[in-house]
């Protein structure tokens, strides 16, 4: 079993989430080619909310993101990406946490 | 958003915002608490360990009326390699206690109920708020917060900054610095659910006895970081954590980790046959005494994970952030009674307090484990339990080999891996560290 094909999906099925539409509370900073700390996203993230797209461009897609801070730790002081909570009420709702 | 003046504003309702917001309500202050949240809870993940003591302090009789899982009566420590555990298992039926000193519990829960204690008390509880920033005058003197709700700007004599590991607004504002990637390890967690026998079998109970497995060695591939295990009522929660600058330095991602954490021969059989309901992640400060920053200012406090008041040595975070937002509650109140300003000065009385606490004694005589832990990673956490597992098994096997032979390869393994000068390094800087 390699590493990837663990399916993130399927685990961020089981949590609830508020997604607030158009209003990522996470931003990527426009690039050419990625910096090392946007690729070191590719992995660390652990809802995988950051991926590759086809011209080489780190993206972000949110509506899986559990809050957790690290991609704001790695890759904020460089501003490769602007970092902020979701709206009151609106993102990850844990059951148990 | 609200037209009055308060006492003071408590930004999240965690550990550390509940037991700032009860014990200043309790006084008789006015006291806003605001959360981002549906719910109290519904952010915030945890092991999850409450420690009873702590927990007394503020709500005496909590254990009548929480929602609590199972009081500990063992706790395993695992050193693993790929296919085997050393363990030491301590049970006592002396922890069958009619006041258990240890229970697991489910943040989530857990903090709902709390938080139903802070509005009792009088608090006013506004959920789904976010915070966005600090409110200061012209000369930087915080005086209020303005939050993501129409007009939201409140205004309060003093603010209690208990917004978590990964705060933004103390940050922000510049009070303190934002946690480097070596400081704060990242933790994912999932739920498992099991009949209450099944569990109770497993795990050697008895009706709402519990066990706490915690586990390091190879499963974390040579990166500071551990795992957990542990029993609650109809589930089991299960978690892996690692430095944040480990899993940028190796490119290892979070769940495959979990996923091989869960494979192990030691672990799956643990949760066979489950239902995963949720799966999570959450920073943990691992800074300890070095990394704590300024704990007060003109018109704040900070408290808590957001102020890295966190033991990653022994495993204890919830009880050190109810500790210091109670302590931070103490103080205001003695400043607010005398009617003195909130200045700095005077609300320096929390760190007075916090120093003479169990809280900053702790974290003082670890200061030096964090360093020592990740610039040795790779042999804590992956030379020394293989090593360990080999001369486990070594000894154990009975082949016909004669047991001072047996000796012999055991300390050959463990110098050729290590060399004489470093395993004693590694001894005497690990004894120093703990000491
Ligand atoms: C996997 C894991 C296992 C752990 N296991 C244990 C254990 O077994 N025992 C133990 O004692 N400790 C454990 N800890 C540590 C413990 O969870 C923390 O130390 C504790 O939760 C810290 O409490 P806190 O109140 O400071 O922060 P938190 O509990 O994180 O609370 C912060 C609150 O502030 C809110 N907030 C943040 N920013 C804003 C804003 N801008 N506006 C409004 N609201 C905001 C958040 O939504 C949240 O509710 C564990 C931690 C993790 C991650
Ligand atoms: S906060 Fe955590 S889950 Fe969300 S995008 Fe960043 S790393 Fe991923």
């Amino acid at each position: 079993m390699t590493e990837s094909s663990v399916r993130v999906e399927d685990k961020l099925y089981y949590n609830r989430y508020l997604v607030d539409v158009g209003r990522p509370h996470v931003k990527v900073r426009a690039h050419n080619t990625p910096s090392q700390q946007l690729r070191a996203l590719l992995k660390a993230c652990p809802a995988r909310c950051y991926e590759l797209n086809e011209t080489g461009q780190v993206e972000v897609t949110v509506d899986g993101c559990v809050e957790c801070g690290t991609c704001r730790v790695i890759a904020e002081p460089s501003g490769d990406i602007e970092w902020n909570y979701p709206r009151g009420g609106y993102g990850v709702l844990f059951k148990f946490g | 958003m609200i037209d009055e003046r308060f006492d003071a504003i408590v930004v999240g309702a965690g550990m550390a915002g509940n037991a700032a917001a009860l014990t200043m309500a309790r006084s008789g202050m006015k006291v806003l608490q605001l959360e981002r949240g549906e719910y109290a809870g519904s952010k915030n993940v945890q092991g999850a360990i409450l420690y009873a003591d702590m927990m007394e302090k503020l709500i005496p009789d909590f254990r009548e009326e929480a929602p609590l899982e199972r009081h500990l009566v063992e706790q395993r420590f695992w050193m693993m390699d790929d296919r085997a555990h050393v363990g030491m298992h301590y049970r006592s039926d002396e922890f069958n206690e009619e006041r258990p000193n240890r229970y697991t519990i489910i943040r989530a829960q857990f903090d709902k109920w709390f938080s139903s204690k802070v509005r009792e008390a009088g608090t006013t509880v506004l959920y789904e708020t976010t915070v966005t920033e600090l409110a200061r005058d012209s000369r930087g003197k915080v005086i209020g917060v303005r939050t993501d709700r129409q007009d939201g700007e409140v205004h309060a004599d003093v603010v209690v900054l208990a917004e978590g590991v990964n705060g933004l607004l103390g940050t922000r504002a510049g009070l303190r610095e934002r946690p480097t990637p070596d400081k704060v390890a990242l933790a994912v967690k999932e739920m498992h659910f099991l009949p209450r026998e099944t569990i109770e079998a497993r795990f050697n109970l008895k009706e709402d006895e519990g066990v706490v497995i915690e586990a390091a060695g190879t499963i974390s591939r040579g990166m500071t970081g551990m795992g957990f295990i542990y029993a609650n009522k109809e589930c089991i929660s299960l978690g892996m954590g690692c430095l944040v600058s480990d899993f940028r330095r190796t490119g290892e991602t979070p769940y495959g980790l979990l996923d091989h954490f869960k494979r192990h021969p030691s672990v799956a059989p643990l949760i066979v046959g489950s239902e995963v309901k949720e799966y999570s992640a959450h920073l943990i400060p691992e800074g300890g005494y070095k990394a704590i920053p300024q704990l007060y200012g003109e018109g704040w406090l900070v408290v808590g994970d957001a102020a890295q008041l966190n033991n990653a040595i022994h495993r204890e975070g919830s009880n050190l952030a109810l500790t210091s937002g109670r302590i931070a509650a103490e103080a205001i109140v003695h400043v607010n009674s005398r009617r003195d300003p909130m200045t700095g000065t005077n609300l320096s009385l929390y760190k007075k307090m916090l120093d003479n606490s169990f809280v900053m004694k702790d974290l003082k005589k670890y200061k030096d484990l964090p360093k020592l832990m990740h610039t040795n990673s790779e042999n804590f956490f992956l030379t020394y339990p293989q090593l360990v597992s080999r001369a486990m098994q070594n000894f154990v096997r009975v082949d016909g080999t004669p047991k001072i032979e047996k000796e012999r390869v055991t300390v050959r393994s463990f110098v050729k891996a290590r060399s004489w000068v470093g395993l004693f390094s590694d001894a005497c800087r690990l004894a120093r560290a703990w000491r």
